[in-house]
């Protein structure tokens, strides 16, 4: 399956790799409440941002393409989002030459440079962490347990009823002719079909779990150990993101070389 | 040691939508036996089955493990002596990594960290399977899942194995291995099957089932000879016990 491929990463040795689930989670989210609450016309001042994944990408040895590649999939959902901006708010608030730039066209730039931000910085997590890696991490930090296990067995049954709901379609086509057999009604039987044979399913894992001593309570033998290098890892991270939050570091930056220079 | 008996008497067992399943089975395995039960499709061998660790809990009749009569008190206890193998390895390895999975039994009877360890690395270390270890299971194929979902239920050393149709979807070497496997086992063995060739090599003793009812019940060699029986339970004398009509063609028309 394509989805695992990601997950695969999180097995590499790297530094990252080899630091707490929780200090990535941790530094992931102060990452992404930081890009999102920026303003609506923010651009220039979240470049900054861009150092995060080059660095874990950089250090963690993933592979660009793959990463680029899962980003692109979800591209759709912010352009269609952010394209509309542009036909709405038409004031011009910048001229580059004698193009004038609407403020539609920045929110709209601004809501691409969020998204991929925000979205590369989520596919890190999982490439360098793992899915357990992460339930296991959320869990110690006091996330409710059902939910974590709600997430872990979706994740592991993710590939099965995949794996099962194209078997069906592909049953479904080799006896499908021309337009017939492929009639919404079909697709509804097939979806209940499907939702049936999950029922199934989570009973015999269910019985299978009683069966080996299950009693509502899923135990793992996995400790973790939060290492100073794992503090160090979010303190460091969180006060860059908070110093680009607050200062334009761009502006800084540019106003220092101007003094600089001049 | 009476803990390793496994007594059933006139069990009888509906299933809710109105479909008898058991029409009064009974029959008495001690320890050490390795026994299979064989019969057609919807004879009611699975229903059976679920009934020996209490996944189902007997309508009609009784189901004794041991000392202990099954029923909702004994539960936890018949759970511990019985291990249930699924038909299905994805049915019963549902932890992220091979390794949570075979530690899940025996972290839920309560034992000690280093205790789970040991146990986990020695049944990982039988089944053969001890470099998929820290694997997810989804990654595995057929037979490496079947071994790991073996090791899941020996890492709680059941004293009685039930398995449903362990040799299924296994290509020719998986399933020489696990009939290995099986033979090396000094637990009492219970095999639900269809593979006639497997019982001839692992059980000693088989249980002919045929609509709810024992059809028949004694030396495994004795049943798979019999035409008859095999006959009316719709199944088919093992291949090594057939003259070779494959052979006779060619010799004859040679």
């Amino acid at each position: 399956m394509d989805i695992s491929s990601l997950d695969l990463l999180s097995y590499r040795e790297t530094p990252i790799h080899r630091l707490d689930p929780r200090a990535k989670l941790l530094t992931t989210m102060a990452f992404v409440v930081a890009v999102v609450s920026f303003d609506k016309y923010a651009l220039v001042t979240l470049v900054p941002f861009v150092l995060y994944p080059v660095v874990i990408i950089t250090v963690g040895n993933l592979p660009l393409g793959t990463l680029l590649k899962r980003m692109l999939l979800a591209v759709p959902f912010a352009f269609f989002i952010g394209i509309f901006n542009p036909l709405f708010d038409r004031t011009v608030v910048m001229e580059v030459g004698s193009i004038g730039i609407s403020g539609g066209w920045i929110s709209f730039a601004s809501i691409m440079m969020r998204f991929s931000l925000t979205v590369s910085a989520a596919l890190i997590l999982i490439a360098t962490t793992g899915m357990n890696g992460i339930c296991m991490g959320l869990e110690k930090m006091g996330a409710p347990r059902l939910f974590v296990l709600q997430l872990l067995f979706l994740y592991r049954y993710l590939f099965v009823l995949t794996d099962e709901a194209l078997r069906m379609s592909r049953a479904r086509s080799l006896r499908s002719f021309n337009e017939k057999g492929k009639e919404i009604g079909v697709f509804a039987r097939m979806t209940g079909r499907l939702l049936m044979r999950t029922i199934d399913r989570a009973q015999r894992i269910h019985q299978a779990m009683l069966s080996r001593g299950f009693d509502g309570e899923i135990r793992l033998l996995r400790p973790l150990h939060f290492q100073p290098r794992d503090a160090v890892f979010v303190a460091g991270w969180t006060a860059f993101f908070v110093l680009s939050r607050i200062y334009d570091l761009p502006h800084l930056l540019g106003k220092g070389m101007l003094e600089f220079i001049a | 040691m009476s803990h390793h008996i496994v007594e059933v008497k006139d069990l009888r067992y509906t299933y809710p939508d109105g479909n008898a399943a058991l029409h009064g089975v009974s029959f008495r395995i001690t320890h050490g036996e390795s026994v299979a039960v064989v019969g057609a499709n919807g004879a009611g061998k699975s229903t059976l089955l679920l009934h020996l660790n209490g996944c189902l809990i007997p309508e009609a009749g009784s189901v004794r493990i041991g000392d202990f009569p099954l029923n909702k008190k004994t539960l936890h206890h018949v759970r511990r002596t019985v291990g249930m193998i699924f038909q299905d390895p994805d049915d019963q390895l549902f932890m992220p990594l091979v390794h949570d999975d075979v530690a899940f039994g025996p972290l839920n009877l309560g034992l000690p960290p280093e205790e789970v360890e040991q146990r986990v690395n020695d049944a990982l270390a039988t089944v053969g399977a001890s470099h998929l270890k820290n694997r997810p299971p989804y990654r595995l194929s057929g037979g490496e899942k079947r071994s790991v979902a073996i090791a899941s239920v020996l890492s709680m050393s059941p004293s009685i194995l039930v398995m449903d149709e362990p040799t299924s979807n296994l290509d020719p070497r998986g399933r020489r291995q696990l009939i290995n496997l099986l033979c090396t086992f000094h637990h009492t063995i219970i095999i639900a099957t269809h593979d006639l060739d497997m019982v001839l090599d692992v059980c000693s003793r088989t249980i002919v089932l045929n609509e709810g009812r024992v059809l028949a019940d004694g030396p495994t060699f004795d049943i798979l000879a019999d035409d008859d029986i095999l006959d009316s339970s719709r199944l088919e004398k093992p291949l090594r016990l057939r003259v070779c009509d494959f052979c006779n063609r060619q010799i004859n028309a040679g």
